[in-house]
């Protein structure tokens, strides 16, 4: 006997939108049964997780500087995946994002003034595209699998970093440590309250919007899911199934980079061999939570961001490790998923049958 | 918005003085942001241990925090503003790359007090420390020159900034003092933390022909090796006996708890001021694990060597001495100052390899 998973005829309705409820449900009971074999209040720790994060002006501002990159990537990233391009170096165009926009603040610093950040954006976003056009070239003209060659992408561009850090572009004033200078006033990013909150939650939300409004109400749109789901389909209709793969790399690449610039000059300041916890990666995860849709990406990418914010807190306020905060951020992800699944599918069990071919029959 | 938050933040300010003034008994708050998770029995740990000798020496009069495997990057400002808002009074991160974010969280808290590992900014409310774990590196130089019968060591390296780069010429200086031809292979793994790669590293200048081993990164996965493949290795920040107990031949201790204890002791007291310390062996910030499974006169030689740094005797940095291209660095007697060993990034004669710029 074996269990299978058959796809349903039908979706519910009803279930598509209580399913994420029901997940946070199920993570909560599952959770508490962790916290209280570890010793911890439940009650105090969910606290300290989902509701402690939002009882502060801080912990907000905070929340929206965690979940903004990461909304901004996945968006980008949801009109590759949408159409079948698998950009997995969203991490890298980040990291090219940050170093061309880079470039003014660190060897023009002169040039500074209210033309100077705009120029910084833009030249992010140039840099975000120029490393996905590579993938993109490369799919396009000789079938390169772009998994492959988008990933390891991100490790050439980290390796620029680092190199770039540690050598031209070191900090004359660094005692020869591994860092840029740190920006001029005119070259960090424009600042939302007192705190870290800077503009590029505005970039976050503009991007949802934009994608939103692309995808639902424009051809381009119906371009993009049909060359997802049936190229085949769509290039009868006349689409160029290489122009969709330059677009989408492309729109995904400029997001990446503009995020990696908006993180550079708004929350670090400088130029550090290390500049991300990871959002390219993160944004995959937050891409797939919020079903490819932006709207659904705004909200799980500040879940996502809520669950960091709140795992810290956590280990401050009760003395937990981070090994429990991450195991009860994987189970949150897990029960999402595992939800989501069976909105479309349905698990049966299956009896072995005594065919001669039964043994190689796989599902 | 704006408004609102500037409420809170009054509010908070006006909480947070009442708290220092009239609540005199509350137990001074000292947390701690650590790079690696406490579990990485390297450097974390250390720290850890010396936050844990706070508590063991106030008892109720201190309570500690701390956040681990924060990465050095965005998140770290977060990290350490939290322990700022939650009352924390002093804050120790104990990473180079919170430098700017500890700089930054302490111009808005200049009530706190901030202690940063490893770094070189101060200012009022934020001292540094850091230890002068090159003293070590000489031992292990000289003991590694007497035990490998083909003179050839392997070092692995987390990133090629002063502190490492200072403790692999210290380690070769301390070689060279013994057999002149000493070769040292390097491998940079990019990583404070990462047994996976610190161990790959390892096997690969095992393959490489070394036959013995020292690291500056953070985990016991490199003197596993070692362990494994039958060559001798060095422990990194703690004692690592039990994870190879015929491969240790000693191991360099971070001890930071007599600083942490002198530190919370001058808040309580308030005393505090900014400022740097260095200390080595002799503020007993390093210490070096039992000297095992060497000769008893190479044993006696170390415990000699170290006793002559402890005293001020011997200063591995003294000239004669060349740069990696032979042009002179510190003439015959002449002792390299702090200044120059905080920046250095350049290999002394005799290391074949080159540093990554």
């Amino acid at each position: 006997m074996r269990l299978v998973l058959e796809k349903r005829a039908e979706h519910s309705r009803l279930m598509t939108v209580v399913s994420p409820l029901l997940a946070i449900g199920l993570s909560l009971i599952a959770g508490s049964i962790m916290f209280v074999m570890i010793g911890v209040n439940p009650a105090e720790a969910i606290y300290a997780f989902f509701i402690e994060p939002l009882t502060s002006t801080w912990s907000l501002e905070e929340l929206v500087v965690k979940s903004a990159p990461l909304v901004l990537i996945a968006v980008g990233l949801s009109v590759c995946f949408l159409s079948n391009n698998w950009n997995i170096g969203a991490e890298g165009q980040f990291t090219m994002g940050a170093i061309f926009g880079s470039i003014i603040p660190v060897l023009f610093h002169g040039f500074t003034g209210p033309l100077a950040l705009p120029a910084m954006i833009i030249m992010g976003a140039l840099g975000g595209m120029f490393w996905a056009s590579i993938p993109a070239f490369l799919k396009t003209r000789f079938g390169t699998n772009e998994i492959l060659t988008s990933l390891m992408l991100v490790y050439i561009a980290q390796y620029i970093l680092d190199y770039l850090v540690r050598g031209p572009w070191r900090d004359p004033d660094g005692f020869n440590f591994p860092e840029s200078r740190l920006y001029e006033a005119d070259h960090t990013m424009w600042m939302l309250g007192d705190g870290r909150m800077h503009f590029g939650a505005i970039f976050a939300l503009v991007a949802v919007i934009a994608v939103w409004f692309m995808l639902t109400k424009t051809i381009k749109g119906f371009e993009i899911k049909v060359m997802g789901q049936t190229p085949r389909a769509g290039q009868f209709a006349g689409f160029s199934r290489k122009g969709i793969v330059w677009f989408s790399f492309l729109i995904s690449g400029a997001f990446a980079g503009i995020a990696g610039i908006v993180e550079v000059s708004g929350t670090i300041g400088q130029l550090t061999p290390v500049i991300s916890p990871g959002y390219g990666f993160t944004a995959i995860i937050v891409a797939f939570l919020g079903r490819l849709n932006p709207i659904g990406i705004l909200f799980a990418g500040l879940l996502l961001g809520l669950s960091y914010i709140g795992g810290e807190a956590a280990q401050v306020t009760l003395g937990m490790t981070d090994k429990t905060t991450s195991v009860f951020q994987g189970m949150l992800l897990f029960f999402v998923l595992a939800c989501d699944t069976l909105i479309l599918y349905k698990v049966r069990l299956v009896k072995p049958q005594p065919t001669a071919g039964g043994a190689h029959e796989r599902v | 918005m704006r408004k609102i938050f500037g409420l809170a933040a009054t509010a908070a300010l006006a909480l947070g003085l009442s708290a220092g003034t009239s609540l005199a008994e509350d137990p001074l708050k000292v947390g701690f942001i650590y790079v690696g998770p406490i579990s990485d029995h390297g450097w974390s740990y250390q720290h850890d241990q010396g936050r844990q000798a706070i508590e063991k020496h106030f008892g109720d009069k201190v309570e500690t925090t701390y956040i681990e495997s924060v990465s050095e990057g965005p998140d770290a400002e977060r990290a350490i503003e939290r322990l700022a808002r939650s009352g924390h009074d002093l804050i120790f991160t104990t990473s180079f790359g919170y430098m700017n974010p500890t700089i930054k969280v302490a111009k808005k808290y200049p009530d706190v007090k901030f202690e940063h590992a490893t770094g070189y900014k101060q200012a009022d409310n934020v001292a540094t420390y850091g230890g002068r774990f090159y003293e070590g590196r000489y031992i292990l130089g000289q003991i590694a020159a007497k035990t490998s019968e083909k003179g050839v060591a392997g070092y692995i390296g987390s990133f090629p900034i002063p502190e490492v780069v200072r403790g692999i010429n210290s380690f070769m200086l301390g070689a060279q003092s013994v057999n002149p031809d000493f070769k040292v292979k390097t491998v940079w793994v990019n990583s404070w933390y990462d047994p996976g790669k610190e161990a790959d590293a390892a096997k690969a200048l095992v393959d490489q022909g070394v036959d013995i081993m020292l690291q500056h990164t953070d985990s016991p996965a490199p003197l596993q090796v070692a362990q494994e493949r039958g060559i001798k290795g060095f422990g990194q920040a703690s004692d690592m006996i039990k994870f190879a107990p015929e491969a240790q031949l000693t191991a360099i201790v971070d001890d930071w708890g007599p600083y942490y204890i002198e530190r919370v002791q001058a808040v309580l007291d308030g005393t505090w001021k900014g400022g740097d310390t260095w200390g080595g062996l002799d503020k007993e910030m390093v210490h070096m694990a039992p000297y095992t499974n060497l000769p008893e006169d190479v044993a006696a030689d170390a415990a000699k060597t170290e006793a002559a740094i402890r005293s001020g005797d011997l200063h591995p940095f003294t000239g004669p001495i060349n740069k990696q291209d032979g042009s002179a660095w510190l003439k015959e007697g002449e002792v390299a100052d702090d200044g120059a060993l905080l920046g250095m990034n350049f290999y002394v004669e005799g290391i074949d390899d080159k540093l990554p710029q």
